[in-house]
């Protein structure tokens, strides 16, 4: 069989927040296959997010292991980490982050740049991933131009257009209206149905959590599955 | 790496603050500009000077007799009567010399019609306006046969042949020197002051054994002046015509020289080296300002990291690794310095050209300097802009997301 598509193993991280030390993750065991469709869920400082920064290899755990595709996660330079990050990983965050006066088919060019794809295609793989999203009349607009909706679907497009492997989304239904939820969340269900996508969502939100394929709860930094 | 779009990325961060970016950049157009102009006004000077050496012939030694004691007054330089023509002909037998000129000088009136002018009267040979390195401005210069024959005949400087010719041509006219009717047979050019400010042009020219026999009655000279084949000669020859005078005028070990030389090499040597200095000076003052338009630099670009330390947690994010995001911010601030190179490149090469059409000074802007003050301030956006470029690289992703 397979290696699993993410392995956690008895994770720990703690942090320093005004002289305070916070144990935020106590002993995490996680296994994510391919094609599965995860939600974590928890009250906010419940260590959501540190576990999101840890599973998306943007920090790095105090102990226990992390094995993604097989490669030790743990044992990583700053550079392996981003090459990591951009090959395998897309991003969804709540604020959206997309660069500020920037097109919104240069933000979701940015990837690609830093894969090291030529220009023409990288112009060409953006365009069809705005198109995908619904948002071929808006490649020159400006994140500022866009709506919540719109500006969360360019985000997508960003995470999806180097054809990562696990797509993370934190909170990406927080900062629009309930229309616009229902609709970023069909469209996630939709990738991962149809095209196979894995996908970690982080979210505090029951209904949201309900589209994933398996729910598990965050508390006193440890997971517990919910059915 | 993709450097593309990396200075396409550096671009587009700059002109999104158009009046930043160019203020920071007057900072170092106004360094560059000033190094460009100073040196340019610095190598100016020391050109002219080298022309001045040039003219006074810096490869030049000039030998006088020594002085001498009467009942206890000495008379200064030239006092002695040990120099003679044969140690001139000696003088010139010795390799690398490549001219020698000995002469005679006195002070006479000189008389023309109803006007009279006192000035230097000059004994010599040939060979004298070739080691001076003077020319005819017209007529012809003493021969040989002038020389053999003491002829009554001179050459008139230029401030004596206005004096006493006005603007007429002196050619083919008498003047009187000391009662003897003299021939002018031509006028030397122009050649102007000495660098201590004695009127060259101020002089009369006849043969060397017109003026020992005619004007002096001597059979010693006063002078010899040679040219050296080049520099290291003309001293290397200062110890040789030492040995060879002495061994002539057959002194004995422990008795003094009974003449004098002087080296105008080294007083060239000395003015050239001042010059330099100069020059050095007024390039390190520049360099200041162009230090100050680094720091504007460094200043502007750790803002600039500071405002967007949201973008480089996105970036990172999105998969740029740190030597990304230092290329990121050191191509900006390296867009800033030799944009401001390239316009200090211009405002030094005009500021230089106002200088010498203003001033009287000779300005010289060099194609060394204006590489060298460009290369400068290359140098200066790596060096003031490495340090705010690592310090965006070296940021923690998550840190750097997170930031309001």
């Amino acid at each position: 069989m397979a290696a699993p598509l993410l392995q956690i193993r008895d994770l720990h991280k703690a942090y320093v927040l005004d002289g305070v030390t916070i144990q935020a993750l106590r002993g995490i065991d996680l296994t994510v296959a391919d094609g599965e469709f995860v939600a974590i869920m928890g009250p906010s400082g419940s260590g959501k997010s540190t576990l999101m920064y840890i599973l998306g290899c943007l920090d790095v755990a105090d102990a226990g292991s992390y094995r993604l595709h097989d490669q030790d996660v743990t044992r990583m330079d700053a550079d392996q980490l981003a090459a990591l990050r951009n090959d395998e990983i897309g991003f969804v965050f709540q604020n959206f982050n997309l660069l500020p006066r920037t097109s919104a088919l240069e933000n979701v060019e940015t990837p690609l740049i830093y894969a090291g794809v030529a220009k023409a295609e990288r112009r060409r793989r953006a365009r069809e991933a705005l198109q995908r999203m619904g948002l071929g009349e808006r490649l020159q607009h400006l994140p500022n131009q866009l709506s919540g909706g719109q500006a969360q679907r360019v985000a997508i497009a960003r995470a999806l257009v180097t054809q990562p492997s696990l797509l993370l989304a934190d909170e990406p239904t927080g900062n629009v209206d309930s229309t616009t939820s229902a609709e970023i969340m069909h469209l996630l269900d939709t990738l991962n149905r149809e095209d196979g996508l894995s996908i970690v969502l982080i979210t505090h939100e029951q209904e949201v959590a309900a589209h994933a394929g398996r729910r598990l709860f965050l508390r006193d930094g440890q997971l517990e599955a919910q059915l | 790496m993709n450097w593309d779009s990396a200075l396409h990325l550096a671009l587009r961060a700059l002109t999104r603050n158009k009046s930043r970016a160019m203020l920071t950049t007057l900072g170092v157009v106004i360094g560059v500009g000033s190094v460009i102009a100073m040196l340019g006004i610095g190598s100016g000077a020391q050109q002219r000077i080298a022309a001045q050496l040039e003219s006074m012939g810096t490869n030049s030694l000039v030998i006088r007799p020594g002085s001498v004691t009467h009942g206890g007054v000495r008379t200064g330089a030239g006092g002695k009567r040990s120099l003679t023509r044969e140690d001139a002909d000696a003088i010139a037998e010795l390799p690398d010399v490549l001219a020698v000129a000995p002469s005679v000088q006195t002070t006479n009136q000189v008389r023309y019609r109803g006007t009279n002018w006192g000035t230097v009267i000059h004994g010599v040979t040939p060979d004298y306006i070739t080691v001076r390195s003077w020319p005819l401005a017209e007529g012809e210069f003493i021969s040989q046969r002038h020389v053999l024959g003491a002829s009554h005949v001179c050459l008139l400087g230029q401030t004596v042949a206005r004096e006493l010719f006005g603007l007429r041509s002196p050619l083919g006219e008498s003047i009187v020197i000391k009662g003897m009717a003299c021939q002018v047979i031509g006028v030397l050019a122009e050649k102007g002051a000495t660098a201590w400010g004695a009127d060259q042009d101020d002089a009369v020219f006849a043969p060397i054994t017109t003026v020992q026999r005619k004007l002096k009655g001597i059979t010693h000279i006063t002078h010899i002046e040679l040219v050296a084949a080049d520099r290291e000669a003309s001293f290397r020859l200062l110890k040789e015509i030492k040995s060879l005078l002495r061994q002539r005028h057959r002194l004995r070990e422990g008795q003094p020289d009974d003449f004098r030389m002087y080296n105008r090499a080294e007083l060239a040597q000395t003015s050239e080296e001042s010059a330099r200095v100069f020059t050095w000076l007024l390039g390190s003052i520049a360099s200041v300002s162009l230090l100050v338009g680094g720091i504007g630099i460094m200043n502007i670009m750790l803002v600039s990291v500071t405002e967007r330390t949201r973008e480089i947690g996105i970036r990172m994010a999105l998969g740029a690794r740190r030597g990304d995001i230092l290329w990121q911010f050191l191509l900006e601030a390296l867009v800033l310095s030799t944009t401001g190179g390239v316009l200090g490149v211009l405002l030094g090469l005009g500021g230089a050209m106002a200088v010498a059409h203003f001033s009287e000074l000779p300005v010289n802007v060099t194609p060394g300097s204006v590489l060298v003050a460009f290369l400068f301030a290359g140098l200066v956006g790596v060096f003031f802009g490495l340090h705010p470029a690592r310090k965006a690289s070296q940021l923690r992703p998550i840190e750097a997301l997170r930031y309001e």
